[in-house]
């Protein structure tokens, strides 16, 4: 189906058609000062004109007047949370009083969601976490339930935060791949178009309920151009698609004491990031002795205890544990899933406490030193 | 790999069959799955491991140590060294734990033939994964010559002295030990086991290397057998990183771009090459 026109005023008919098709609907909202994907059931909660101020280690709102939804670019959690839960019961162990011990996995079962506002580097880093979660000899039926129970409702980007580097790792600002239905906003209206069977679904029925037009082919260039705007306005980018060669012939650069010297080693970072998968694990048994339930919870390569062995810490020393995180970003990444593990969303670099900006580390650590000119 | 029933996601209950002492802090657990159907269908390839979950405390990573001919009765050799490991430490004959597995890449043992020389290097206590390939090339004659080299920090860390003594009378069997310091009546070489590799009868072209032990260990070893003339990729490591998953999924055990949980733990050198020996990874 071409794309179609909804004006902003019949913005709430989709949160109701998607509510009546058994959906929860998720959306951003201001809280906290920061826009974050909460519960979404009316459009007087989304964040008219609110745009995000962002530089290393600030992150501001600040209200632009505009009637616009989504002219903030990214919020400090993309939708990761949605489909790898921050904590959760893997299996539960139970023992009687003869001490046998029977293990139980809790219900599956998922909640259909439907998530509304997704950037393009979020949605690339969606297909990043279901390589991860899900194409592996042993796929993860907690993330799977939770993935096929959701209906994503993307936007296309028409302003860039100045953290933002989505061009450089080619995964922004338009969204492109992996929504179900994606937005184009415009001052009082947006453009509509699906992106899978589902979605076209729901268009359809929108369609037969508000007769929205076709889009017309102006407000589609509007779209596209302020795509382009906020592409070239971008002033930060990653050196390269692939930097293993450089990230392996500087493991003994003297750059990585100096952001060592910079860095907490708090996670916070990982934290925000769209695409880390670490976890841990953890059993909480029950006071009274007779059940335990195994947990899993998001984990960084900036914990302490990440790199413990039997008695000893691989990574000690944080400039190691920089060192795994940026090597593995944006080298290993490559190796296991094809690409690198960075979208260019920009959030490591506002929300780490003391503004480390991966993009001008990359600059130093990514990039080979310069060959030796030759006689050729 | 060997084709499991079982749910990689949870464990399946297990009892202690039996339990034995190895040294003050070593100890092997025998164990056998409660249930007929469960035991009858579990299969694991020799340097695979399981993950042990003791009942409220959580799980342990531990190769399996027995013969994969005999899968219904699964040996697990453990250092009691921290929460888990401690109080697994503590059980007895007929306690039950659970058991996820069998996870992993072990010891290529579709390589082996009667017709290639074997050299294991094996150091200080985290032996136990090699001691069961032993037993596993001893039992088939897989080895025209075998020869096993075992360095310990102390003379008085080396455990399985018995077995050793076993292993060396055997025929085309050649064990050496060495220890960085010795008591007395220490029958092996004082210094380092590479010191001990130059002397040992294998022919380089035909020679298969397996090593497990401290990275330095196996750097400085495998570097002696390179150097002798065996190719990097007739040289295999069982390398040791924080597994939690066993699944791939965790980012605990990964060394540089491999999982050891499923690419591993079992390496050939050139898998492992770019990281190995590299401080921090």
């Amino acid at each position: 189906m071409a794309t179609r026109l909804l004006r902003r005023e019949q913005f709430q008919q989709l949160l109701e058609l998607l509510t009546g098709q058994g959906y929860r609907c998720v959306g951003p909202r201001v809280r906290d000062g920061a826009v974050v994907f909460d519960e979404l059931t009316a459009v007087d909660q989304l964040p008219a004109g609110m745009v995000d101020e962002q530089a290393p280690g600030r992150y501001r709102l600040r209200d632009s007047g505009s009637p616009r939804w989504f002219e903030w670019a990214t919020g400090p959690q993309a939708i990761k949370p949605l489909t790898f839960a921050p904590r959760e019961t893997l299996w539960r162990a139970q023992r009687d009083g003869e001490g046998t011990i029977t293990f139980t996995t809790p219900d599956r079962q998922a909640a259909r969601v439907a998530v509304i506002g997704v950037r393009g580097c979020d949605l690339a880093a969606l297909a990043l976490q279901d390589q991860h979660f899900l194409g592996g000899i042993h796929p993860d039926l907690a993330y799977r339930a939770r993935r096929e129970a959701l209906f994503i409702v993307a936007v296309h980007c028409a302003r860039s935060a100045a953290t933002c580097f989505c061009v450089s790792t080619g995964d922004g600002p338009a969204a492109q791949q992996g929504y179900d239905l994606v937005l184009g906003e415009l001052e009082d209206r947006f453009t509509l178009a699906a992106g899978s069977d589902s979605g076209a679904r729901v268009l359809d029925e929108l369609v037969a309920a508000l007769g929205l037009p076709a889009a017309d082919p102006s407000d589609e260039a509007a779209v596209t151009a302020q795509v382009e705007r906020a592409a070239a306005s971008q002033s930060r980018a990653l050196p390269g698609r692939d930097l293993r060669a450089g990230l392996a012939a500087n493991l003994d650069h003297p750059q990585w004491d100096d952001v060592a010297a910079r860095c907490l080693a708090c996670g916070n970072c990982t934290s925000v990031c769209p695409t880390c998968f670490c976890h841990r694990e953890a059993d909480v048994p029950e006071l009274a002795g007779a059940a335990s339930d195994h947990q899993r919870e998001w984990d960084s390569c900036f914990s302490g205890d990440h790199g413990y062995i039997a008695g000893w810490n691989i990574r000690q020393q944080p400039r190691y544990r920089y060192q795994q995180w940026l090597t593995h970003k944006l080298g290993a990444w490559h190796d296991q899933y094809g690409r690198s593990g960075c979208v260019g969303c920009g959030r490591c670099i506002a929300w780490c406490p003391t503004g480390i900006d991966i993009t001008a580390e990359a600059a130093l650590l990514g990039v080979a030193p310069a060959a030796e000119a030759g006689d050729g | 790999m060997a084709e499991t029933a079982f749910a990689a996601q949870l464990p399946v209950p297990a009892r202690v069959v039996a339990r034995r002492q190895e040294t003050a802090a070593i100890f092997t657990l025998d164990l056998e799955f409660t249930d007929p159907t469960q035991r009858a269908a579990y299969r694991f390839d020799a340097g695979q491991f399981n993950m042990l979950y003791l009942f409220g405390v959580g799980e342990v990573p531990i190769s399996i140590v027995s013969d994969p001919a005999e899968p219904q009765r699964l040996g697990h050799t453990i250092r009691a060294v921290g929460r888990v490991t401690r109080g697994l430490a503590a059980l007895a004959q007929d306690d039950l734990i659970g058991i996820r597995g069998p996870f992993g890449r072990g010891w290529p043992t579709a390589r082996l033939s009667a017709e290639q020389d074997v050299v294991l290097v094996l150091g200080g206590l985290g032996c136990a994964p090699v001691v069961g390939m032993v037993e596993y090339l001893l039992r088939r004659r897989l080895f025209r010559n075998l020869s096993i080299v075992q360095g310990v920090k102390h003379s008085d860390d080396l455990i399985w002295r018995d077995r050793f003594d076993r292993w060396g009378a055997e025929p085309r069997v050649t064990v050496r030990l060495a220890a960085d310091r010795a008591g007395p009546s220490w029958p092996g070489h004082i210094g380092l086991v590479t010191e001990l590799i130059g002397d040992l009868p294998f022919e380089p072209a035909r020679t298969l290397g397996m090593m497990c032990g401290p990275e330095g260990m196996m750097r400085a070893a495998s570097k002696v057998l390179m150097q002798g003339g065996v190719a990097p990729a007739n040289l295999y490591l069982s390398i040791e990183r924080n597994m939690q998953c066993a699944v791939g999924l965790c980012g605990h055990c990964q060394f540089g771009a491999r999982f050891c949980c499923h690419d591993g733990p079992v390496f050939a050198y050139p898998e492992v090459a770019p990281w190995f020996g590299r401080k921090g990874y």
